[in-house]
């Protein structure tokens, strides 16, 4: 492309994802002149970085945008992810909403006018920008996977599309959350001897009293609590996925299962010295704050079901067992003398901001922002986990948090 | 969000320490904190160590006084007993660290406390350290700490109690996770 003029426009949304589409739902209602740039396809990261048996960890029932939802004739089962692609993409095409595929973004500026938006196939100058270019982006591996030897082979989660990929023998994952166990699993199925080392993680059932956790976690209201009702939301930002598989079966799915099947559980990967990994001596106590704060949560639920004018459907309260944890789990494991050949790296993600130059960036390169408004004028931040709320890390959570940003930004556009 | 009550009273400040923790979220260098011990030898297993000065909070600080703690072994092994044994402070360490984040965690989710003790032990094959079997750690083969609590609380908040103050405590991470250590000498 050659350079040229900018093309001048209200409002630049980056990322044609859930959220980003939410946005240009919300900013179409307000008449507020917007395109939205997408570096891939409508839907790129579902599309194209997701593994290969990945279903929503959210009940379809549950999968709707603002002015759309689900309509299909199985509300309580999940998507795969060519169904989250084709809902997404449904979306974009019903509300006719104004993507641009194909357009990466190389630099966001600050000038006098807004935002100078520059991309592969283009430039644009902006009054206000609506940053929905995921949290997922990267993905974090610790620091110490840098020492693993060389003859291992490594994978991130980000990379993992199904057992295929990997080699013959035995498997570490590393990392405990929704991804971290389905991935152990999957891979014990087949037939490679998986050990899963397990940080703190968050422990949910996927059914309790006849119902799915979703429908309680959103009828009890869990799902909505805001930034003011939390008390320490860096933390409830950073909380690994809760440990949940969306299967036609409505299995649970936690460490205890992973014990059942055979894989075997040891704590946090620590650190690497002459080829053997060691592992935190603090898996019984990660296990147990799991165990406390999903049994807290079910009596919150049980407290709520018991006021409920609907307490007399619900199935009796349970507890389920505690995680077991072996007498003396595994601190070291040689990765030549136990016949590891595979780490994978289920450690999480981050957002990548590498073309982002307007100094909002905080220590840990994340975005300072105060619920979706970031801290420079007339830009606004969407798809982030607890942005404005706890249902903001799901795709349902798009629509309040959406309709927000994008009042606040028309408020902004007119102010000036 | 816990109503502050004025009648939950663990000795501990917790406004002080909530605060700490916001001024040091956004001055991240004044967390950097240096810890400092001091050590001689006195004659045979017998050593004297001394802590007074640390750093922190961008400056060098002080304890009220300098604490002093002899280090022995048993006659068993032929030493004084002039003091605990290093393993023996070890445990200490870890027990006064559980207990203070007990106290604290306690003052924060308004739980009065009655009384609280620990009992530690801690197992050790000593074919390790005397050179007898190469395959033998050092060091403890394990650590049981039992904690006796009595609280205005749920058996079940007290589990909680307990468990967070492992979460947040530093002996603990230095006990159950590996830690470079490099020794010099002059």
């Amino acid at each position: 492309m050659t350079a040229g003029e900018p093309q001048s426009i209200d409002t630049i949304v980056i990322g044609a994802g859930h959220a980003g589409l939410a946005a240009s739902y919300c900013l179409t209602e307000r008449s507020i002149d917007h395109l939205v740039i997408e570096r891939g396809e409508v839907a790129n990261s579902w599309r194209n970085e997701r593994w290969d048996s990945l279903t929503l960890l959210t009940p379809n029932w549950q999968s709707r945008l603002p002015g759309f939802s689900y309509s299909g004739d199985d509300p309580d089962g999940y998507m795969n992810m060519r169904e989250v692609v084709e809902f997404i993409d449904a979306y974009a095409r019903h509300c006719r909403l104004p993507v641009q595929t194909g357009t990466t973004v190389t630099s966001l500026k600050q000038n006098a006018d807004g935002y100078h938006v520059m991309t592969d196939r283009g430039e644009w100058q902006c009054r206000s920008v609506v940053i929905a270019s995921g949290a997922c982006n990267v993905p974090s591996i610790p620091r110490v996977a840098e020492a693993i030897p060389a003859d291992i082979q490594q994978l991130t989660s980000w990379e993992y599309r199904n057992p295929g990929q990997l080699e013959d023998g035995g498997v570490i994952v590393v990392g405990a959350s929704a991804t971290g166990l389905q991935l152990a699993e999957e891979i014990h199925r087949s037939g490679r001897p998986v050990t899963i080392a397990s940080g703190e993680h968050v422990r949910l059932p996927r059914v309790y009293r006849g119902r799915d956790i979703q429908w309680w976690m959103d009828a009890t209201g869990i799902l909505d609590e805001g930034l003011d009702e939390i008390d320490d939301l860096n933390r409830a930002r950073h909380l690994p996925s809760p440990q949940l598989v969306g299967s036609r079966q409505h299995q649970i799915l936690d460490l205890n299962t992973m014990s059942s099947l055979g894989i075997k559980l040891v704590g946090r990967l620590m650190g690497v010295q002459n080829g053997t990994v060691q592992f935190s001596g603090s898996l019984r106590n990660v296990c147990a704050l799991a165990d406390l704060k999903m049994n807290r949560l079910l009596k919150t639920i049980d407290e709520w079901a018991e006021q409920s004018p609907d307490s007399s459907q619900f199935e009796p309260p349970e507890r389920f067992e505690r995680t077991t944890v072996d007498e003396e789990p595994c601190l070291a494991l040689n990765l030549d003398e136990s016949g590891i050949h595979t780490i994978v790296w289920a450690t999480g993600y981050r957002p990548d901001y590498s073309w982002l130059d307007v100094p909002v960036l905080d220590r840990k390169g994340m975005i300072r922002h105060d619920g979706g408004v970031a801290d420079s004028p007339g830009m606004y931040v969407l798809g982030m986990p607890f942005l404005r709320q706890r249902k903001s890390s799901f795709i349902h959570g798009a629509e309040d948090d959406a309709r927000f940003v994008t009042q606040h930004l028309a408020a902004y556009l007119q102010s000036r | 969000m816990s109503e502050q009550t004025t009648n939950v009273d663990n000795g501990v400040n917790v406004e002080a320490l909530l605060g700490a923790r916001e001024a040091l979220t956004e001055a991240p260098e004044a967390a950097q904190f240096k810890w400092r011990a001091t050590c001689t030898w006195v004659n045979g297993t017998h050593a004297s160590s001394s802590v007074e000065g640390f750093y922190g909070l961008g400056e060098e600080q002080s304890h009220r006084k300098e604490f002093k703690f002899d280090s022995d072994h048993p006659e068993i092994f032929a030493s004084a007993d002039n003091g605990a044994t290093p393993i023996e402070f070890v445990l200490v360490g870890l027990a006064g660290c559980l207990t203070a984040g007990i106290a604290s965690v306690a003052q924060n989710r308004d739980i009065q406390l009655k009384s609280v003790t620990a009992t530690l032990e801690a197992g050790m094959d000593i074919a390790g350290i005397l050179g007898i079997d190469s395959d033998v750690r050092n060091g403890f083969d394990g650590v049981n700490v039992h904690f006796d609590i009595d609280a205005d609380a749920s058996s079940e908040d007290i589990e909680a109690l307990v468990a967070q103050s492992q979460k947040r405590s530093a002996v603990f991470d230095i006990i159950t996770n590996p830690t470079n250590c490099t020794v010099t000498v002059n």
